[in-house]
């Protein structure tokens, strides 16, 4: 397929700094994201209307030359309601999708190092914690302690810290179990170091990646709370609050109901083709 | 079966029920965290500090929460769920008929989603590499990278805005003929349908290539058989025990879309009971509700692993 035919011209051309090379369908996953990530960065500065200004006569007005996106049912400017909208979806994903991958990753790397009784129940318990689905689990918290954004930055973290944990302590077993660890056990060296020396350098790549796929999946789930009201809440509205407020313009086709879920999509889907089309190098080192 | 197998599912089995222990256990202190007295909250400020100490003694809110905990397992094992902080009623009142709605969606998603998602999975792993092969694969990983609502949406924008064939909102209570619940039926269906079609997909075609890359087909194909000779009789017996594990685990992906779907078209199902429950704050109901959710997730869970148990020839 594609992948083997891309990776003997990167193996050939492999001329760039970092000594990878994407393909074009890589490369347009990670310019989109880099496009969501300066304009979450940059939203206030380049929004054309202010967020909370009803600027349009009509609302669920279609898409015009003033309007791009159109107006949501207030008949405020649905672009920048959108450009803004990313700063709470980029920005609450990717602190909780970092949480969790930080957690997730230290504490299997320890449960791989450390094996035993500590192993057993830190698996045993993280795979019960698994066995939440996870909107549930969102929907049970945010019933509990309410909605504000740090809880909702922890909840998604504690949701996704079994993932991570699980599939950071597979790659760790396996390199637990090569000559090097061994001899550096026998040099006496403290688990901090075997961890962070020996073990962290030889899984960071496929650990990245899977920081990428989890991030999508925390897009995902964040967007779907904030559709149902349990995520961020007004006055902020992030992609998934924007369906919600405007769902009572889907009869009429408004442009509203439909410009956020495309812009969910476009990032889910550049991430996930940005992750598939990573240099196997990179991807996967744990078959 | 042997002995091997055996143990195997019954280690299996006991894994499930302490999940579920330590599940309910989440699920119950998760609840009380609630910030502030359940009993001020229930009698609003004006309440007279005698009147809230009465109903905290009531309600047994003044034991420790551990006793609080194992009277409400108990509870829940005798078939008493509590009462509805909200209107009064006995929780499993308000779930009984809802619950029937729940399945009924799940069931009929079920019987449509499962034989596209075997055929679609199935012919795309023997065409592999072909276009129509790329089709199926990037349309399944487009679904999977959406939100379940931005499907819905779609749906009704498609059929009901600009086809109008089909109503926006549905109500399974305002049935009269086979027409209507057809109807009535149709847009969660599709919806959801989409959402547990690509799951499936995704997994059957991965099971089946497994399968197909053993030494035993390649063999077959050595030997000359034809290409829907060595799926046929060479390789789908043996990736049965894999098609249906993944089908029972696309199957869990039901519970994270019923929640969308329901509350999208106003489905009275206990998917949109437990999300006005957390609206309203009603704990007893949403401990109920959650509990329901866990266990058929774990039942599709332990399903799947338990089917994979079973269908693997090396422990016959």
């Amino acid at each position: 397929m594609t992948m083997t035919h891309s990776e003997t011209k990167s193996a050939r051309i492999s001329g760039t700094r970092l000594g990878y090379r994407f393909n074009i369908v890589g490369m347009v996953g990670l310019s989109i994201i880099l496009c969501w990530a300066l304009v979450a960065i940059f939203a206030p500065l380049i929004i054309p209307y202010p967020v909370g200004e009803i600027v349009d006569l009509d609302y669920f007005g279609p898409m015009s030359r003033d309007f791009w996106l159109g107006s949501d049912y207030l008949g405020r400017d649905m672009l920048s309601r959108i450009l803004m909208g990313a700063r709470y979806t980029v920005g609450i994903s990717l602190a909780a999708v970092t949480i969790a991958c930080f957690s997730g990753v230290v504490l299997g790397m320890i449960a791989a190092v450390a094996g035993g009784w500590l192993d057993t129940v830190l698996s045993r318990f993280l795979d019960a914690l698994n066995s939440i689905p996870s909107k549930l689990f969102g929907l049970v918290v945010v019933a509990a302690v309410g909605s504000s954004i740090p809880v909702l930055i922890l909840t998604l973290s504690v949701i996704y810290i079994p993932g991570a944990y699980r599939f950071a302590r597979a790659l760790a077993v396996n390199i637990n179990a090569m000559d090097f660890i061994t001899v550096a056990r026998i040099r006496g060296e403290s688990t901090l170091y075997l961890i962070r020396s020996e073990i962290l350098p030889n899984i960071v790549g496929p650990v990245l990646a899977d920081l990428g796929i989890r991030f999508v999946f925390i897009v995902l789930l964040l967007s779907g709370l904030s559709f149902l009201g349990l995520g961020v809440q007004p006055p902020y509205a992030d992609w998934g609050a924007l369906v919600r407020e405007n769902i009572g313009g889907l009869p009429f086709g408004a442009p509203a109901v439909m410009a956020p879920s495309f812009a969910i999509a476009s990032l889910t889907i550049s991430v996930n083709l940005l992750i598939d089309n990573l240099p196997k190098k990179i991807r996967d080192r744990s078959e | 079966m042997n002995n091997r197998v055996l143990s195997l599912v019954l280690s299996r089995l006991l894994i499930a029920v302490i999940t579920l222990v330590i599940v309910s256990f989440a699920v119950f202190f998760a609840t009380t965290l609630l910030p502030g007295d359940t009993a001020t909250i229930l009698l609003g400020q004006a309440a007279t500090p005698e009147a809230i100490e009465g109903l905290r003694k009531a309600m047994h809110l003044d034991e420790p929460s551990i006793f609080r905990f194992l009277r409400w397992i108990v509870g829940l094992l005798q078939g008493d769920l509590g009462t509805s902080y909200a209107n009064e009623m006995p929780v499993a009142d308000l779930i009984g008929g809802r619950f029937v709605n729940t399945l009924q969606l799940a069931g009929v998603t079920a019987l449509f989603s499962v034989p596209i998602a075997l055929t679609l999975g199935i012919t795309a792993a023997m065409l592999r590499g072909s276009l129509y092969d790329r089709a199926v694969t990037v349309l399944t990983i487009g679904v999977i990278s959406v939100p379940e609502f931005m499907i819905a949406t779609s749906a009704v924008l498609i059929f009901a805005v600009y086809l109008k064939w089909l109503p926006a909102l549905s109500f399974a209570n305002e049935v009269t003929s086979l027409t209507d619940l057809l109807r009535i039926y149709a847009m969660p269906v599709i919806t959801l349908t989409f959402v547990i079609s690509a799951q499936m997909i995704r997994m059957t075609r991965a099971a089946v290539i497994e399968t197909l890359n053993t030494p035993y087909v390649e063999m077959a194909l050595l030997k000359g058989a034809s290409r829907p000779r060595i799926v046929f009789r060479h390789a789908l017996p043996n990736a049965l025990g894999p098609i249906v594990n993944a089908v029972a685990l696309s199957l869990s992906y039901l519970l994270g879309g019923v929640i969308i779907v329901e509350t999208i078209f106003n489905y009275p199902g206990i998917a949109k009971l437990m999300v006005d429950a957390v609206a309203t704050r009603d704990l007893p109901l949403i401990q109920s509700c959650a509990m329901i959710f866990c266990l058929g997730y774990l039942l599709l869970i332990t399903t799947a692993d338990i089917i994979a148990i079973l269908s693997n020839p090396r422990l016959r």
